[in-house]
């Protein structure tokens, strides 16, 4: 069954493996040498673990026809309030007291995260505007909000109060404390892993997950068949603002401070990876193992950009241009753009 | 003599096996006003298509006024002075009734809109089909209807068209506007411009037209001047089909009465609809397109709103939502398979067992392997040829597709099954495979109701039918008190009774 998949996505899989020996060749020849390095493939591991997190939940999203512009500051918004409330704390981590603090902070920022998919759910079934302005809107929405709450500057909590699982989080070094002693495996990776197999698993055997699919598909045949469109549709935005919260949450690991206005362009850094991962925007095809070869190979590229040298403004236009490309070859794989067939015709 | 103003002959048109038309011919004067009357599909949009360059004929020729005329799309056609008025009205609702009316036309100096310079033209046209008091800069999609309909006349005539093609242009006007159209489309003939006029009321046809011409299964059968015929003459020449032995029939014999539709009104069809349907019975619904069939179908399935009435099973009133329909035994098979009857992108395991996973799961998981195997049993019982279940629906044919969709109605456990137009665009070995499937299905106790247009299968399958007009049922028989040109005539609502034979 693995076996099968792997064979659905060899697309996007295929597209990293290119970018990685690319890269590798590249780093041989004019740079140290490192890219294939056990440490900068940690490095990597993670990075692509920070964007997977909350590409899940757009993948939901983006499964069921719909976008979510709001991810970016959302995620940060959830970041927000967690170093808000440590910043706030008057007990230290790790002394008595601490445990009841951190397990309501965790709660406040999960509850934020749910809240604002909830929001976009309600917006767009209730309203039936289309996800994307719904989402554009509140956007800025949760960027003002996290902007009030942050006193619209970057919190940054004592050192002292932030427990110190939260920043071994994303521990990539060769001394780091790892989760599983001995397996140096970042605990962000391994948050990653667990979460994608949990939603890989909700959208594989449960009746959510198909139905998520078929409103994706054609909204109209999974009214025919009695599925609750409106209801599912908000449990979609709900579930994926879940996934936010934990991106929030590595992210802020990942930083240690928090800025709301991070977020912005977050958003499409995350649709990015759905989409290089095979996902439509029509709605009705998409798949959690092909967002995290999305998020692996937009990583891989900025990375391998560094260690090559390259200007971050290059980085950009390749990142840009290997999307664009990304899409064109799948919509050659399924079923050929109009233009395609008007180019055969001329020549 | 001088020729006419359009000469259409022998022309063919064929889509892969189906010959839509064969060797029409067709002639129209300046100042005439040419009805063209068939069954749905009968080839009349096919034969408007070829005429408004839509279409390219197969074979036969096309002159205007002794020119030879070759469209080589709608708008060389309309250059060449032959506008069409569409069902559905083709216009920008977003801009300007001037902008619209001069949408596409040349006068416009080097890319520029001339507005003002083309204002004198854009009032004269206006004026000319009666909307003096329209300002020509009020934005189109605030207009009504029965305007907008009138302001694609009114471009027809800016681009200097000699011809205006209309295709059933009554079907979406309310009573009050029809007359004045009819008012306009008379102005139109005294300018001496030749019109094409489709429609399937017989009562309008006679108020308007001067000659017809019918078409059946894309032959000429029959035209000549309106009043020369009666309306009986005219729908035999639309039916006069012999029914073939394509009907395979399972005995099935009607029980008790167990669902009862009580005075259903939906906005605005159906209008007050009863009707009670017996257990092991199929029922058909004839009607043409826009009688409100598929409305009637959609709101006893609880999709559609309604303002008025109720479903009851077993005398248990259902509420009027799908999911508390589906649970009472109701599936409805959609008209449109391609959009909303299936999910084109899944695969036939997925479409099948839509909407009926909960008897798979167990907490909420599915069990996948039991879904596949009572799913390719399914595909087996009603003959779903395919590789395999998981190929995707797009890549069927069409008459398998529908079998993937009456066989998820069956795994719905539906004992009240909606079909609207199941043979719609389907092969005849296919279509006698799903009448079988009805039979059977009528067999088991279970009920059909049976929409279709195509008269034929109806009278040969169903055991009672109910006619549809305008909304409201008219009438049910048994089938075998209904006759082609009885069920036509109440289709269409003639008010003088046409003799029945029975």
């Amino acid at each position: 069954m693995l076996n099968k998949i792997f064979r659905s996505q060899l697309g996007p899989l295929f597209a990293l493996l290119c970018i990685v020996v690319m890269f590798a060749i590249a780093d041989q020849n004019w740079s140290v040498g490192n890219f294939l390095s056990w440490g900068n493939i940690r490095v990597m591991a993670n990075g692509a673990a920070l964007i997977a997190v909350p590409a899940f939940g757009m993948t939901l999203i983006i499964i069921a026809a719909g976008i979510d512009l709001s991810a970016g500051t959302a995620l940060t918004l959830c970041g927000t309030v967690l170093a808000v409330r440590l910043n706030n704390s008057e007990v230290a981590a790790g002394d008595p007291g601490f445990g009841v603090i951190m397990a309501t902070t965790l709660f406040w920022m999960i509850l934020t995260g749910c809240a604002c998919g909830l929001a976009n759910g309600v917006l767009i079934s209730a309203t039936k505007v289309v996800p994307f302005i719904v989402t554009l809107g509140t956007m800025t929405i949760f960027l003002g909000i996290g902007q009030i709450i942050s006193g619209e500057s970057t919190v940054g909590p004592p050192r002292g109060n932030i427990p110190e699982w939260l920043k071994q989080l994303n521990v990539t070094g060769k001394n780091g404390d790892y989760l599983i002693d001995g397996l140096m495996i970042p605990t962000s990776v391994l948050i990653a892993c667990l979460l994608a197999i949990l939603v890989g698993l909700l959208m594989r055997y449960t009746v959510f997950g198909r139905n998520v699919f078929a409103i994706g598909s054609s909204e109209s045949t999974a009214r025919l068949c009695g599925i609750n469109v409106p209801l599912t549709i908000v449990s979609v935005y709900t579930l994926a603002g879940l996934f936010f919260a934990i991106g929030g949450l590595l992210y802020f690991a990942e930083v240690k401070v928090a800025n709301p206005s991070d977020g912005t362009g977050k958003e499409l850094e995350i649709i990015a990876a759905v989409v290089l991962g095979g996902g439509s925007l029509s709605g009705g095809r998409g798949s959690i193992i092909g967002t995290i070869f999305g998020a692996l190979i937009i990583i891989v590229i900025r990375n391998g950009c560094t260690l090559l040298s390259i200007p971050n403004t290059y980085t950009h236009i390749i990142i840009g241009g290997i999307i664009i490309i990304a899409v064109i070859v799948d919509q050659l794989r399924h079923g050929s753009p109009e233009w395609f067939f008007h180019l055969i015709r001329k020549t | 003599m001088t020729a006419p103003l359009l000469e259409m002959s022998g022309i063919s048109k064929r889509f892969g096996p189906t010959l839509a038309l064969d060797d029409v011919s067709l002639s129209v004067n300046g100042g005439e006003i040419l009805a063209l009357i068939g069954e749905n599909g009968a080839g009349k949009s096919t034969l408007l298509k070829v005429l408004s360059g839509a279409h390219r004929a197969d074979a036969g020729s096309m002159q205007i006024e002794g020119q030879a005329y070759r469209p080589q799309g709608p708008h060389d056609a309309r250059e060449l002075g032959v506008a069409m008025i569409y069902q559905e009205l083709n216009l920008a609702p977003d801009i300007s009734v001037e902008d619209n009316i001069l949408l596409g036309h040349s006068g416009t100096g080097g890319g520029l809109l001339l507005r003002r310079k083309q204002r004198d033209r854009v009032r004269q046209v206006l004026d000319a089909v009666g909307l003096e008091d329209l300002d020509p800069r009020a934005i189109v999609g605030e207009q009504s209807v029965a305007t907008q309909q009138l302001l694609e006349i009114s471009r027809a005539l800016a681009s200097d068209a000699r011809l205006i093609l209309f295709d059933e242009p009554t079907s979406s006007l309310p009573q009050k506007d029809v007359a004045r159209l009819f008012e306009i489309i008379e102005r139109l003939r005294e300018q001496g411009i030749g019109i094409v006029y489709i429609s399937h009321f017989l009562e309008e046809i006679r108020e308007v037209a001067d000659t017809y011409s019918v078409l059946r299964d894309g032959n000429n059968v029959g035209s000549g001047k309106i009043d020369d015929v009666s309306d009986a003459q005219i729908v035999s020449l639309m039916v006069g089909r012999d029914v073939d032995d394509l009907y395979p029939s399972v005995p099935h014999q009607p029980g008790e009465t167990w669902v009862e539709i009580d005075q259903l009104c939906g906005s605005p069809y159906p209008e007050n609809v009863s009707l009670s349907l017996r257990r092991g019975e199929i029922f058909g619904i004839a009607g043409l397109v826009g009688a409100g069939r598929t409305e009637l179908l959609r709101s006893v399935f609880g999709l559609d709103h309604i303002n008025a009435g109720s479903v009851m099973v077993d005398s248990r009133k259902i509420a009027a939502n799908v999911r508390n329909r589906m649970k009472a035994g109701f599936g409805l098979l959609s008209e449109d398979r391609k959009s909303e009857g299936l999910a084109q992108d899944l695969s036939i395991i997925e479409n099948l067992t839509l909407g009926g996973l909960n008897q798979y799961t167990t907490c909420g998981v599915i069990d996948l392997k039991r879904r596949e195997q009572n799913a390719l049993r399914w595909m087996q019982q009603v003959e779903v040829k395919a590789h395999s279940g998981h190929q995707l629906i797009s890549e069927l044919s069409g008459g398998n597709q529908q079998k993937v969709a009456i066989a998820r109605i069956l795994h719905q456990r539906a004992d009240i099954l909606l079909m609207d137009e199941p043979t719609k665009g389907i092969d005849v070995g296919t279509k006698a495979e799903i009448y079988r499937v009805m039979g059977s299905l009528a067999a088991e106790g279970k009920t059909v109701v049976f929409v279709s247009s195509y008269l034929p299968e109806l009278l040969s399958v169903c055991d009672r039918i109910g006619v549809m007009s305008r909304g409201k049922l008219r009438e049910v028989r048994d089938a075998s008190r209904w006759t082609e040109d009885d069920v036509m005539a109440a289709a269409i609502a003639i008010e003088e009774n046409i003799p029945l034979n029975h």
